[in-house]
């Protein structure tokens, strides 16, 4: 079985680039500032795999972390 | 007018790794293969000129400097012969430093997220194509002049509520203080104080009528003790809307324009394909990234293994980063579709650009309407592309023939 994937952004590290967003906006939000957070609680929907190690390779502040589970 | 106004000339460099010079004529024509030869000599490298200056040459470098706002501030944020004194709210937040940046940033960052870009979008849409009505039917144009400059220019103006016909005046005060201020000062204050007196005319309407602009925005605004902000941070702010959304924006769009005019390739698959238009958006900044930010070494430190020394700048170059190899394979060449992309083009850090969901906009809107009325063009061999000098790269003239070509 493949693995689900997770994602998270570090609050601390995001300067909402909005990169992600626009990947990947299944997978992420921006609150009123821009800043991004993932959706719900990061589990990656079957099918989003590659938008989710599309959105990390593109966030220009390394704030983006996939997890295998 | 006084001869305080004559820039001094800049002796040429004959040495790029010792005595660089960002203003020198053969920099501001076609700076790539400069900064290869930097980067293959060094990640930092340094100049006299400009009373000392770093440049990083690598994404790490120009990364590690963009994330220590211990060592380097950004109460400068511009190379120049002289040093002007630093004035307080010059330009808040691009000029602040912690713990003042945030709340300054913070109160930036609403009117400019991309949900609020997307109720702007119509806007410069038409915009777009009312420009190109103008000159379509000619078969010829400096885009640069006619289409690219006065993108940015409305969009901001409609966001401000300011007249978009007062265009030429922003104009003039960018060109005075992001190209002529770097060898005359004078230049900088003149613009300063021309822009707050622009400015203070409207202020004074928007307190009396508010409407949803972003200068009534300003003025409802509160600082973290719940007061109004002092009037120096609002004029701040509204300098740094008026050029910071012009300059850089007019020049990606002209870059973009520029690459596409002499690239037919790419210029036939955006048309063929055009879901890549926002990767290829991204692609176009991350090759041809207008803006290049200053900051001034305050403690000493090192970059990449490079001692720096306070009392020098730093020419933060995202450009240059964009181009490093290391992080971009065939970093020299524009790759439409590139995937892996985490380009600097807005800068690193917490300086990230306020306006980069708005430049993303209208450079996607204003390409995609102009291959849509315009899926031919091409440099016009009878004219000249010239490009701007210093802190913003960009064509500031560019003359395409418009159809196929006979
Ligand atoms: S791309 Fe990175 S920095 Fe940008 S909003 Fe997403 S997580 Fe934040």
């Amino acid at each position: 079985m493949a693995e689900r994937l997770r994602v998270h952004v570090d609050p601390d590290k995001c300067q909402g680039h909005a990169r992600c967003k626009a990947l990947a906006p299944e997978l992420f939000e921006l609150d009123e500032y821009g800043n991004a957070h993932e959706v719900g609680d990061g589990t990656v929907p079957t099918g989003l795999e590659d938008k989710a190690w599309l959105a990390k390779s593109n966030c220009p502040e390394i704030a983006i972390e996939v997890t295998e589970e | 007018m006084s001869d305080v106004s004559q820039p001094a000339a800049h002796p040429p460099v004959t040495d790029w790794l010792h005595d660089f010079d960002h203003t020198d004529p053969h920099w501001t024509e076609d700076p790539f293969p400069i900064w290869d030869q930097m980067r293959a000599a060094s990640p930092v490298v340094h100049t006299e000129r400009f009373l000392g200056c770093y440049l990083p040459t690598t994404y790490e470098a120009v990364r590690q400097i963009a994330n220590d706002t211990e060592s380097f501030s950004s109460r400068r944020i511009i190379v120049r012969d002289e040093r002007p004194e630093v004035a307080k709210n010059a330009a808040p937040p691009i000029t602040s430093d912690p713990p003042d940046h945030k709340p300054a940033k913070q109160l930036l960052l609403p009117p400019f997220t991309p949900d609020a870009m997307k109720k702007l979008e119509p806007r410069v849409r038409a915009i777009c194509n009312e420009l190109i009505d103008e000159f379509i039917a000619d078969g010829k144009v400096d885009a640069a002049a006619r289409y690219t400059k006065h993108v940015p220019v409305r969009a901001i103006a409609h966001m401000l509520g300011i007249p978009e016909s007062d265009g030429d005046l922003f104009i003039k005060w960018i060109h005075m203080i992001l190209e002529l201020s770097i060898k005359n000062e004078m230049m900088l204050k003149q613009a300063a104080e021309e822009m707050t007196n622009y400015f203070a005319g409207h202020v004074e309407a928007r307190r009396k009528t508010p409407g949803d602009d972003l200068i009534s925005y300003l003025l409802n605004a509160r600082d973290k003790n719940g007061q109004p902000l002092e009037d120096s941070h609002i004029y701040g702010s509204l300098r740094l809307l008026l050029i910071a959304g012009i300059d850089t924006t007019w020049s990606a769009i002209g870059s973009s324009l520029w690459h596409l005019a002499k690239t037919p390739a790419d210029r036939e698959r955006l048309i063929a394909e055009p879901e890549l238009m926002p990767i290829a958006v991204e692609e176009l900044l991350r090759a041809y990234s207008p803006v290049t930010m200053a900051r001034e070494v305050v403690k000493e430190t090192t970059i990449s293994g490079c001692p720096v020394k306070p009392g020098n700048m730093v020419l933060l170059s995202f450009p240059a980063a964009n181009r490093d190899p290391r992080m971009f394979p065939d970093a020299d060449k524009v790759v439409l579709d590139r995937r892996e992309n985490r380009h600097a083009a807005f800068g690193l850090g917490i300086h990230r650009c306020v306006g980069s969901n708005l430049a993303r906009m209208e450079m996607q809107v204003a390409i995609e309407e102009w291959l849509k009325r315009i899926p031919d063009f091409r440099l016009d061999p009878a004219g000249t592309v010239t490009w701007s000098q210093g802190t913003v790269r960009g064509p500031r003239q560019l003359p395409f023939l418009l159809g196929k070509a006979m």
